[in-house]
């Protein structure tokens, strides 16, 4: 069992009557000869470190390897401890677990990269924030997150999740778009829904650009993983409540490589324009 | 084609910042580290293209030298591996080199010497996502991942070898997936890369090494 694009991965949902993460769980199973204890087994792993990467900066922040970030989702913690967030609830925490997971990343602590390092933050960040609102068990998480590795399978095998040549769009905008399927089907959406908030994200962070400050993986890929989870949810939103989007996952997909691929070198991971170039960040990494 | 699996989506699980230049960086060492026999006393790392502008800042250092002491992508002494090594007395040291840029972005130079004083110097590309290759060893180019069961022997181009590592590999019922034989010039050293499907069987190396003109053999499992 396989398949090359959403279409057939859509044909094949309908066919065999079941949902994204049992065609993708099938499929592993199928081409790399293994069993489904064995790949819930090691989902449930990858599952356990998103959660551990997620809340020790909550308890211990830790500065960056290069010193631009540090301390930023406990910030976002106390606030909330407040009474004083204006996000809601959802995507307070949601956006709290992915700054949070950036952090561990840049002070070289254990990430998932998903699918990049990254871009680390955004699907965990709202998986397990709707975890924590919506009691949801552990074996449905990994279910999401083979429906989310569905997804980014699309983007690495007709696209690109690297930023060097696709720019931020790859790398965050694949992440939110796999967050965004996830979402969908651990709230009940169909398939179709699924893939149709993929393509959400896809078109509203077309045309990112990658322009890491330093060339280092600190700023502003932080607040992006914040960004990528709030255009997750509201991709979700929109699939869930039956909105229908006109451009399919596929064709947003080759639009969203053909915009990358177009990007000036500049703006794909070289640090040379951008945000990386502006006169603060110059003052900032002159020790780099 | 290899197939995309989920756990290339989801993963690899690393040690951040960045899955070229840390992940990357410490599974070329960690497949460096098997081609010269233990104990490793010194080493010394040149850097090029990104890797040498921004070691510092993606852990590249420690990632490098923790992937040389034996350390996986996903193991958190890397942060730690400065000191793990001084502890262990491993020397090391870090060069950058920004004059050569006629290389792989990602680009390190491995020079290594063991407690007996052989030395070995092997060149590794990170190609992004974690996903590395050998490109060198010493001055002869070559070319494997490691991601299979591999079989490095280190030979004098000459007639006679390949068939005896054929031979000693079918006789141990391996199934060959990729075979190639890389040499420095004509009847100079030579080196015959083996990949095979499945794990090779123990002692495997001892045959191999004792046909004529074969120098030294090297294991590597992934």
């Amino acid at each position: 069992m396989d398949f090359k694009s959403a279409k057939e991965l859509l044909a094949l949902c309908q066919q065999e009557q079941c949902s994204i993460s049992e065609i993708m769980r099938r499929r592993e199973c199928e081409l790399f000869e293994t069993t489904r204890d064995i790949v819930n087994h090691r989902m449930a792993r990858v599952l356990e470190i998103m959660r551990s990467s997620a809340t020790q900066p909550l308890k211990s922040p830790a500065k960056s390897m290069g010193g631009l970030i540090g301390g930023e989702a406990k910030k976002l913690s106390e606030h909330a401890g407040k009474g004083k967030s204006i996000c809601g609830e959802v995507l307070h925490e949601a956006m709290m677990y992915a700054v949070a997971i950036a952090e561990t990343n840049a002070s070289m602590g254990l990430i998932v990269a998903a699918p990049t390092a990254g871009s680390a933050g955004v699907v965990p960040g709202l998986l397990l924030s709707l975890q924590n609102h919506y009691k949801i068990s552990d074996d449905r998480l990994v279910d999401a997150l083979f429906n989310a590795g569905a997804v980014g399978y699309l983007a690495m095998r007709n696209a690109t999740v690297a930023g060097a040549v696709g720019g931020c769009q790859a790398e965050v905008g694949v992440a939110g778009a796999m967050a965004a399927c996830a979402t969908v089907e651990l709230m009940g959406g169909t398939p179709e829904q699924g893939l149709g908030a993929g393509s959400t994200v896809l078109m509203n962070l077309l045309g990112l650009v990658c322009d890491p400050i330093g060339g280092l993986v600190e700023y502003p890929c932080q607040n992006r993983n914040a960004a990528g989870v709030a255009n997750a949810l509201v991709a979700a939103e929109l699939a869930l409540s039956g909105v229908q989007q006109l451009i399919p996952f596929d064709e947003m997909l080759d639009t969203m490589y053909t915009v990358g691929r177009g990007m000036p070198l500049e703006l794909r991971e070289t640090a040379l324009a951008g945000c990386a170039t502006t006169p603060s960040a110059c003052a900032l990494c002159g020790g780099h | 084609m290899s197939y995309v699996s989920v756990f290339d989506v989801l993963g690899p699980n690393m040690i951040g910042p960045s899955s070229s230049h840390t992940a990357g960086a410490a599974a070329i060492a960690f497949l460096a580290r098997k081609i010269i026999a233990p104990p490793i006393k010194k080493v010394t790392f040149i850097l090029y293209g990104s890797f040498a502008k921004t070691y510092r800042g993606h852990g590249t250092d420690r990632a490098l030298l923790g992937g040389l002491m034996g350390f996986g992508t996903d193991d958190s002494r890397i942060r730690n591996s400065f000191q793990i090594a001084d502890e262990r007395g491993l020397s090391y040291e870090f060069k950058p080199c920004t004059t050569n840029v006629d290389v792989h972005p990602n680009t390190v130079d491995i020079c290594m010497e063991n407690a007996a004083g052989q030395t070995m110097t092997v060149r590794g590309e990170s190609l992004g996502g974690g996903k590395v290759h050998i490109v060198r060893i010493n001055e002869v180019e070559v070319e494997f991942t490691g991601q299979y069961s591999t079989v490095i022997v280190v030979q004098k181009d000459t007639p006679g070898v390949v068939a005896h590592i054929t031979k000693v590999l079918s006789d141990n019922n391996v199934n060959i997936a990729f075979m190639r034989l890389f040499r420095e010039s004509k009847g100079q050293t030579a080196y015959t890369i083996v990949e095979s499907d499945g794990k090779l069987p123990e002692g495997i190396s001892e045959p191999l090494r004792a046909g004529p003109n074969v120098h030294n053999v090297m294991i590597i499992e992934p």
